[in-house]
């Protein structure tokens, strides 16, 4: 087991990479503790799979490095590094049972017997597959199929970290919720680093301790569950997680105070010095109410989806999303939005560009 | 409403007709020579299995059987493998993948007479690049035309010239659809070149290889036209296959009787050994 730092890491699949378009992973720099629940959450071609493959060792990364505890892999191979992976496809060989197919790792590194038949008896019965270890592998199910392939990974006592390449996709939807919930318990159990990447932010929020949000081959975040919620880093971090996602609305300054639409904003807290480029404010619907005064907004649209009421609303041509409880406005109705001045934030070019008030100042109220 | 009528089957009568004419007639007509003796002037006399008896009885069917046999036996013994081996160092992708493919389709494009003729050249001691070679600059006694062994040795390396290609392609077919998750999974597993072949890629090509292995066994069981034009069975009797016996017997000697009596046996051989062989390998994907 051990702490994995990424330095510098940079990758392209073109030979001669001419600009940063041309990089699947742009710049990354990273530290894994040992023994963490992580998720790489982001949008397909993100560059996450590019990440996970250069961890475990099938590929080289252009630039950067790799260390394990301090010791330089970047070039050794999967089998140096010992690790674990579980692909998107269950992988099993057709040809060996159950029981065969959880031994094969630990026999290709010259395990005695002995041992092996007590790891492969613990490994069976974590997840629930003893009935099945004299079975002929290519019989099973998907999802039994999956959890021997995650049985091979979890087997080894040694690893350093285990991957999961998507590992429900082929996984029926009843069974997907059943699969999760044993990865985390198994994860608590086995005390192994793992890493869990998934474009589902479902997955990834219910799975993690920590969640690295990936878009366009760079790292937009890394955070708790909560913090990615709360505190959106980057404006696609606010879209991505959530549903809806956050509210993205065009922005300005005028005198210090930022505008939107011809109303002035009060945000969470000081904006950040040298603050340039596309400005915007994030507000999630969660934070957005409807009061007698504030905003004026004409409701589009409004959805029940069981827990609570989404509302559609246009201020002018913007639209602004609201997620509520209790009485809902009409379809056509002018309503009037608040924002919640605390989750009010301001981003610049897509980052962050506003520091949490200092205590004297946020006293909690609502402002317009 | 249903109506029920026998209608339907007006419309597979044109199908039993054109197999009649093409396959149930002329191997009836078969069955018929086998069971009867005749003088010509089609005037039969009942003959009971005695055909049968004589042709399972006669030395000369054991010794071309057994040629047969050892044909058949040699060429896939040095095809399967050869073609698997060669299908496993063949690019995956990139540049070379289609001229690979074609290359090694081009044996297989030339008409089997042609195959024939073309080794016989080749092969031939004093004017044939090989034989001249072998003879001339090498100093090895080489004459197909006059030694068995350097006859058999044409016609099984004319063989696999010719055929190996077929289960290269199958077992590339088999190679690349398995995803490289496996690869990467093996790899992760700690698994050695022999164990990937053996637990992975094997196993995926187990289906194109059963095709590929009957293919094989039927065309090389039931080979005429290739060693008829190499060799003609010779020298002596020592390449003489069991399709060339039968030919001989059936139209050099005239005798209809046990021709049609061996094409008859010689069938149901290479009917049963490709049921049972079939059914080995595939009993495992029924349960």
């Amino acid at each position: 087991m051990a702490k994995i730092t990424l330095k510098n890491l940079r990758h392209s699949y073109y030979p001669n990479p001419k600009g940063p378009e041309d990089y699947a992973l742009k710049e990354v720099d990273l530290d894994w503790q040992d023994g963490g629940a992580y998720a790489l959450l982001g949008p397909s071609g993100c560059g996450k799979s590019t990440l996970l493959n250069i961890i475990s060792g099938l590929l080289v990364p252009s630039e950067g490095q790799i260390l394990f505890d301090g010791d330089d892999m970047t070039r050794a191979t999967p089998d140096q590094r010992n690790i674990a992976q579980v692909f998107q496809f269950p992988v099993i060989y057709d040809t060996m049972t159950v029981r065969e197919n959880l031994s094969f790792p630990l026999k290709n590194r010259g395990v005695d017997p002995a041992t092996i038949e007590k790891r492969v008896a613990e490994i069976a019965e974590m997840l629930e597959v003893t009935d099945m270890l004299d079975r002929r592998a290519a019989g099973l199910s998907p999802d039994n199929k999956q959890k021997i392939s995650m049985g091979r990974g979890l087997v080894r006592d040694d690893v350093n970290v285990v991957m999961f390449d998507e590992p429900l996709t082929v996984i029926d939807p009843h069974l997907k919720w059943k699969l999760r919930t044993k990865l985390k318990e198994l994860h608590q159990r086995v005390g192994r680093t793992m890493i869990y990447v998934t474009h589902d932010q479902t997955e990834a929020l219910t799975f993690a301790d920590q969640v690295v949000v990936m878009e366009l081959g760079e790292v937009v975040q890394v955070g708790t569950p909560v913090e990615l919620f709360e505190r959106p880093a980057h404006t696609f971090v606010g879209h991505f997680i959530g549903s809806p996602g956050m509210n993205v609305l065009p922005a300005e300054m005028k005198n210090g105070v930022a505008h939107f639409y011809g109303h002035p904003i009060t945000l969470e807290g000081p904006v950040k010095l040298d603050v340039s480029g596309k400005l915007e404010i994030g507000i999630r619907p969660e934070f957005v109410s409807i009061s007698d005064t504030g905003i004026e907004a004409h409701v589009r649209k409004v959805s029940d989806v069981g827990r609570h009421i989404v509302v559609e609303a246009e201020v002018g041509e913007h639209r602004v999303s609201a997620i509520l409880n209790g009485q809902p406005p009409e379809k056509g109705d002018i309503v009037h939005l608040q924002f919640k001045q605390s989750q009010t934030r301001l981003y610049a070019d897509g980052w962050l560009a506003t520091d949490v008030a200092p205590e004297t100042i946020t006293s909690g109220e609502d402002a317009a | 409403m249903k109506t029920e009528n026998q209608k339907a089957w007006f419309f597979v009568l044109p199908v039993l007709l054109l197999v009649a004419f093409n396959a149930l007639i002329p191997m009836m007509t078969v069955v018929n020579y086998s069971v009867q003796e005749t003088f010509g002037d089609n005037l039969f006399f009942w003959e009971g299995l005695g055909w049968f008896e004589q042709i399972l009885r006669s030395d000369r069917f054991h010794a071309a059987l057994g040629r047969q046999a050892m044909f058949t036996g040699l060429i896939l013994i040095i095809e399967v493998p050869l073609g698997i081996a060669i299908a496993l160092s063949m690019p995956r992708k990139g540049f070379w993948v289609p001229v690979c493919l074609v290359l090694m389709a081009l044996p297989m494009l030339i008409p089997w007479n042609v195959v024939g003729a073309m080794w016989n050249i080749f092969a031939l001691p004093d004017i044939g690049l090989l034989g001249y070679f072998l003879n001339h600059v090498l100093g090895i006694n080489y004459d197909m035309t006059q030694d068995p062994v350097a006859a058999w040795v044409t016609i099984i390396t004319m063989d696999v010239w010719h055929w190996t290609s077929l289960v290269v392609l199958l077992a590339y077919a088999g190679l690349v659809s398995i995803p490289d998750a496996y690869y990467q999974a093996a790899k992760i597993d700690g698994a050695s070149n022999w164990s990937v072949f053996r637990f992975i890629q094997l196993p995926k090509m187990k289906n194109v290889l059963t095709i590929a292995i009957l293919l094989r066994f039927m065309d090389s069981f039931n080979i005429y036209t290739e060693p008829f034009v190499l060799t003609g069975g010779g020298p002596g009797n020592s390449t003489t296959l069991l399709s060339i016996d039968l030919v001989k017997i059936a139209l050099g000697q005239f005798d209809l009787g046990p021709a049609a009596a061996m094409s008859l046996i010689y069938f149901a051989i290479t009917l049963l050994v490709s049921w049972l062989f079939y059914t080995l390998m595939t009993k495992d994907d029924l349960n």
